[in-house]
């Protein structure tokens, strides 16, 4: 079970995990707390729908995808602990004919 | 955002000197050394503060005791104190997807866009080497640089973890664990015999082997008196569990072994992050030395394609040190080729930081022969071992194919999906064509990697039609 060894430094804010509410430190890096959550898996694969977790933690594995927000394949461990957001499990693959993500806000037309 | 008081020197349409991919050491050093220079810098970073992977988060370690994570780590805090202060534009949580002469576009918090640049440099590290044994794609399995990651970004840890392999991340991790007062399963070493004796003819008499030589012993002598139980010479490695890792099996000798475990960190050693120079289009070796595609690239860092450089460990496996050296030297090859200081000040600049840089790595012909991971290791010789994480595709699938006349592993793609998957192909490149070197009998140059495509990491249509 991972651990923290230290207080948490941000503060705790609520996140919606797979429609549960959660309380994870403000900035964190988000794998980081899912895993310290007790998580898992983060996602199954399309091909076989393997259980998979984090593996490298620094982006190159594709490992930690999660739906955020409404966003599929973010990778968790490039993102931080945001109050209020939505994570969810990414089961197999996508299936076609589902509603277009939303357009994330911090990345809106001007 | 920018670094300090900097001024914003990227506005749309506006041509900078010097875009740089990466904030690790060699991105850092090339910005300070280049804004020192009087050129506009813009450091572009897919991490939330700099520092790169060595120095991840170093300006706001956690709260741990300083031995934990040590002085060379600790040691990289001033030069992230000299990036932020050094004038250049800093864009942290940026991708930079698309890197072509002359410009390169991003996302990121601000939008994206895309950004014209006299000079690009390319300074994006390098990841740990793959390490393709059956059940590495189990829950419960990571990497030993994921193991630090989490410790220098959330002081995290997990308990009873087994760490298995070679190299001196490694021992490294294992040290700061046991600081942080960690219990440690086991220590599986799979430095293969004879590695160390064969090393030590090639030390020669470099201090800076010496000094590298004793760090590596400390570590190793730290560990032994923590009492962690240390296995060598372990072959056969496998991780055993159907939905999670249950335990990790091994071979020493001829006996067979077993432990149960709920983590298993795996390292043999690090590797040039190749896929941002490989997409656009610079020319790249198979070393022999390093066991890895490195970039072709001069004593300066200019690469095949003009007006694009590498620095640090993307080039070629070299160190900390190393990489902010070859940072500043790329910076100063920037400048004068921009015409910004005459040959004579170039000169004069760089005489100093080639022999220190010479001086630093005189150690790698040791290191790279006492940690070389052994051949099967590298080549999985089971069927069942996935080579292929994202798109499932195991050894004997492509061994099959490869049976059937299949000429590379472009070509593999097509018939297996093998590397189309979200990494790709990171996590599968160098397997790939080894495993194809091997089964072939052709070397690696000759068998190649596959072609590496823009976008450089998956980005929305949105991202690319841009703002």
């Amino acid at each position: 079970m991972f651990r923290s060894l230290t207080e948490p430094t941000g503060r705790l804010v609520t996140v919606s995990l797979d429609g549960r509410s959660v309380e994870l430190p403000e900035g964190d890096n988000l794998a980081v707390a899912l895993l310290r959550a007790g998580h898992g898996p983060f996602r199954t694969t399309p091909a076989k729908a393997a259980p998979r977790q984090p593996y490298c933690m620094m982006g190159v594995c594709f490992e930690c995808l999660a739906e955020i927000d409404g966003v599929p394949n973010r990778q968790t461990c490039q993102e931080r602990v945001v109050p209020g957001q939505s994570i969810r499990r990414q089961d197999g693959a996508r299936s076609t004919g589902s509603a277009a993500a939303p357009a994330p806000a911090a990345r809106g037309t001007p | 955002m920018t670094a300090g008081t900097a001024p914003q020197v990227a506005a749309d349409g506006e041509t900078v000197d010097l875009a740089i991919v990466g904030a690790g050491p060699a991105g850092m050093a090339a910005a300070i050394r280049a804004a020192e220079l009087g050129l506009a810098v813009v450091v572009f970073d897919d991490q939330p503060a700099p520092g790169g992977q060595i120095y991840r988060n170093v300006a706001h370690p956690p709260p741990l005791p300083r031995h934990v994570l040590g002085p060379d780590y600790h040691a990289g805090a001033a030069l992230v104190a000299r990036f932020l202060a050094s004038g250049a534009e800093y864009r942290p949580s940026s991708v930079v997807w698309h890197v072509a002469e002359g410009s390169l576009s991003h996302t990121g918090p601000d939008g994206g866009g895309t950004l014209a640049a006299r000079r690009i440099l390319i300074a994006t590290g390098a990841m740990e080497r793959p390490f393709p044994v059956p059940g590495w794609t189990l829950p419960g399995v990571m990497t030993a640089g994921a193991a630090q990651i989490m410790l220098k970004a959330s002081a995290t840890v997990v308990d009873d973890a087994v760490f298995a392999g070679s190299g001196p991340l490694l021992y490294l991790v294992v040290a700061q664990y046991l600081r942080a007062g960690i219990r440690i399963r086991a220590l599986l070493d799979t430095t293969p015999r004879g590695a160390r004796r064969r090393a030590l003819a090639r030390l020669g008499s470099a201090w800076s082997g010496r000094t590298t030589l004793a760090k590596g012993l400390g570590l190793l002598a730290e560990i032994r008196r923590a009492g962690v139980t240390v296995h060598r010479h372990v072959a056969d490695l496998a991780a055993v569990g159907t939905d999670r890792l249950d335990a990790v099996t091994w071979r020493s000798g001829s006996v067979r072994h077993r432990l149960d475990c709920a983590t298993l960190f795996l390292h043999q050693g690090i590797v040039p992050n190749v896929n941002t120079a490989m997409a656009v289009g610079c020319s790249h070796r198979w070393d022999e030395g390093q066991l890895c595609w490195r970039p072709t690239l001069d004593a300066a860092g200019r690469s095949s394609v003009p007006g694009v450089m590498v620095a640090g460990d993307g080039g070629g496996i070299a160190g900390a040190v190393a990489a902010a050296l070859s940072g500043e030297i790329a910076a100063i090859a920037a400048a004068s080729d921009l015409g910004r200081i005459d040959g004579a000040t170039r000169d004069r600049l760089l005489g100093p930081l080639e022999s220190r840089r010479r001086r630093d790595m005189a150690v790698r012909p040791f290191l790279e022969t006492l940690y070389r991971p052994a051949d099967a290791d590298r080549i999985p010789s089971r069927d069942e071992t996935l080579v292929c994480r994202c798109e499932e595709v195991d050894r004997g699938t492509l061994a099959d194919i490869v049976r059937r006349g299949c000429p590379g592993p472009n070509q593999i793609k097509a018939f297996s999906r093998c590397g189309m998957g979200p990494c790709q192909g990171r996590l599968c490149g160098h397997t790939v064509t080894e495993l194809f070197a091997d089964l072939t009998g052709r070397s690696p140059d000759e068998v190649g990697h596959y072609r590496i495509r823009m976008p450089i990491k998956p980005v929305t249509l949105g991202d690319i039609a841009g703002p």
